[in-house]
């Protein structure tokens, strides 16, 4: 059963790391660059910070709607420390101890989340980590002295990563897809070992964990730090994507789509953060020439309604359901 | 071993507890009592899954009462609960590594695999998509590899098959051997006083008797006062 998903898992990074090639024969040189950079790229970003959700969701068994202001606590920290950002607000950090900062800073951040929504679940926990989410978004939007408020930092263009460009269409998709894979098969370790197995033997049952040895509340806390460093991977790389950050990359808008893309992909496994991060991003930047621009969340609307009916746990288990149909084993 | 003194639980209005007290040394003690006496409160009391309003339960000494479940269980007590609680989304595997503490202690994986051939058939099977009688197995194990010093079992025959019935008595009837003390919670007579010397009647909530388990066996009046059986009664 998990050797199928590790050989799945590896078939899909392999076509993933020959997809910019796939896409250079396909289409023209300047096309095939946006595809590799604003919609695989983006997607695999978003989807870091999706996976975030999907894996306290999976193996923890609560969805937090903190992930992507946890996101947002490394983007601002690295947008703050490093060198070159516009406004200076702290600076005097190149990218090489600033990013490691940032990272920091979401693991911790992700670990004060876990300590405040700990004893809570279910809705409560929902609506705790919305709070902290949008109490953090409007702290930061009217903080000017540290945040430059509503107008965001700009100019955080990313480091040459070994004398390459990270504006390269091709470098940057590249280490999205290396941070995406490195994290995406850590998770998938991390579950197995001790750790993981506590963690989901919590969701299933937290007073047999207790009643085993293991305390569960600082299991539930290390879970959100986990998460934390997730988000944070991510919240780095979409800040230099987007060439810096502001309180609406963070707000409740952002907040609610990493929501979306992980229920479209499916709350099931870690990949569905990427399957539905990449679909989201698809009507996201081709709702245009779909139907109509303004008609954006129309469309993912219809599209996030068409899916939680026609499959609630989302395209993981409508593939799923497929291959049984077809006659296959059961899916993993 | 444990010893639990004059012991009262309350839920509510409810007195469920109400003045327990035993002793268990070296070996086995088991608890019979018809349902709805308070033996399985007794056995969470002790893993301090309910709290207590009055009483002391001490292990070699030292007071257990007030700990949190997780602090219980590392002071080397484990728990089988009624019911089995196998985890839904853990393999057996994964159950029993869950807990495992290594490949040198007295219960290891590999020995379970040979005490449980079922389990190691199963390994790669889900806690629930186990029969009755393997789930019962796997929580057994569960508690075995923590290497207990003792070992409560709420009901462990519950609902298994007559051959299963006979191969549990076999592996509790051996657990002394192996250092550990058993507090086995009991509705299946047989069970009871095959596996344990000394028998304890639970009746609304406190200890009516303490008897060795040949007596009991051997006294359906008695079996029929306090219980409303008899061991060969079906």
């Amino acid at each position: 059963m998990h050797s199928r998903v590790l050989l799945w898992s590896a078939l899909g990074l392999a076509l993933l790391l020959v997809m910019p090639w796939l896409l250079l024969q396909a289409l023209p040189q300047n096309q095939a660059q946006f595809w590799t950079a604003n919609i695989l790229g983006r997607g695999i970003v978003f989807g870091i910070i999706a996976m975030s959700l999907t894996f306290l969701a999976t193996y923890g068994g609560f969805i937090s709607l903190a992930q992507m202001m946890v996101a947002g606590v490394a983007g601002y920290t690295l947008a703050i420390f490093v060198d070159g950002a516009v406004p200076r607000i702290a600076g005097g950090l190149g990218y090489g101890l600033a990013i490691p900062l940032a990272i920091l800073a979401a693991t911790v951040m992700g670990l004060i989340v876990g300590a405040i929504a700990v004893r809570t679940r279910d809705i409560y926990l929902l609506m705790i980590t919305l709070a902290l989410a949008m109490g953090i978004f409007r702290f930061i939007e009217t903080n000017i002295a540290w945040f430059n408020g509503y107008e965001g930092i700009r100019n955080v263009v990313g480091p040459d990563v070994f004398g390459f460009d990270f504006r390269n269409a091709y470098v940057f998709y590249y280490i999205a897809l290396g941070t995406a894979g490195a994290l995406y098969f850590g998770v998938l370790y991390l579950v197995r070992t001790p750790f993981g197995l506590v963690l989901q033997g919590i969701r299933d049952n937290p007073r047999r964990v207790a009643a085993l040895g293991y305390a569960v509340g600082p299991h539930r806390i290390a879970a959100f730090g986990v998460a934390g460093f997730i988000a944070g991977c991510g919240g780095v790389l979409a800040t230099i994507y987007n060439i810096g950050i502001s309180p609406g990359s963070i707000g409740l808008g952002a907040t609610v789509n990493v929501l979306i893309m992980s229920v479209i992909g499916g709350l099931g496994h870690p990949i569905g953060a990427f399957v539905g991060s990449l679909v989201f991003t698809f009507f996201d930047t081709f709702s245009a020439s779909i139907y109509d621009r303004e008609r954006f969340n129309t469309l993912i609307g219809v599209v996030f309604l068409v899916i939680v009916l026609l499959s609630p746990d989302g395209l993981l288990g409508a593939g799923a359901r497929l291959r049984k149909m077809l006659g296959g084993r059961d899916a993993p | 071993m444990l010893s639990v003194r004059d012991l009262h639980v309350r839920f509510g209005q409810a007195h469920i507890l109400q003045g327990v007290s035993l002793e268990l040394g070296a070996g086995a003690l088991a608890i019979v009592g018809r349902n709805g006496m308070g033996k399985t409160t007794l056995c969470q009391a002790v893993m301090g899954m309910v709290a207590a309003s009055e009483g002391e339960i001490s292990l070699e000494g030292q007071s257990l009462r007030g700990l949190a479940p997780f602090r219980i269980a590392r002071r080397s007590v484990a728990l089988v609960p009624q019911g089995r609680r196998t985890f839904p989304s853990l393999s057996v595997d994964e159950h029993l590594r869950l807990v495992s503490q290594g490949r040198t202690a007295r219960w290891n994986i590999e020995r379970i695999y040979q005490t449980f051939p079922r389990l190691a058939e199963r390994r790669r099977n889900g806690g629930t998509e186990l029969s009755g009688g393997e789930q019962q197995m796997l929580a057994i194990s569960r508690a075995l590899l923590m290497n207990p010093r003792l070992v409560i079992m709420d009901e462990p025959s519950e609902g298994l098959a007559p051959v299963i019935v006979e191969h549990l008595i076999q592996v509790l009837r051996a657990l002394p051997a192996d250092g550990m003390s058993l507090l086995l919670i009991e509705q299946n007579l047989r069970v009871a006083t095959e596996v344990a010397g000394e028998v304890a009647i639970m009746v609304t909530g406190r200890i009516a008797a303490t008897m060795p388990a040949a007596t009991l066996a051997n006294d359906p009046d008695m079996q029929r006062r306090y219980l409303g059986v008899s061991a060969g009664g079906h």
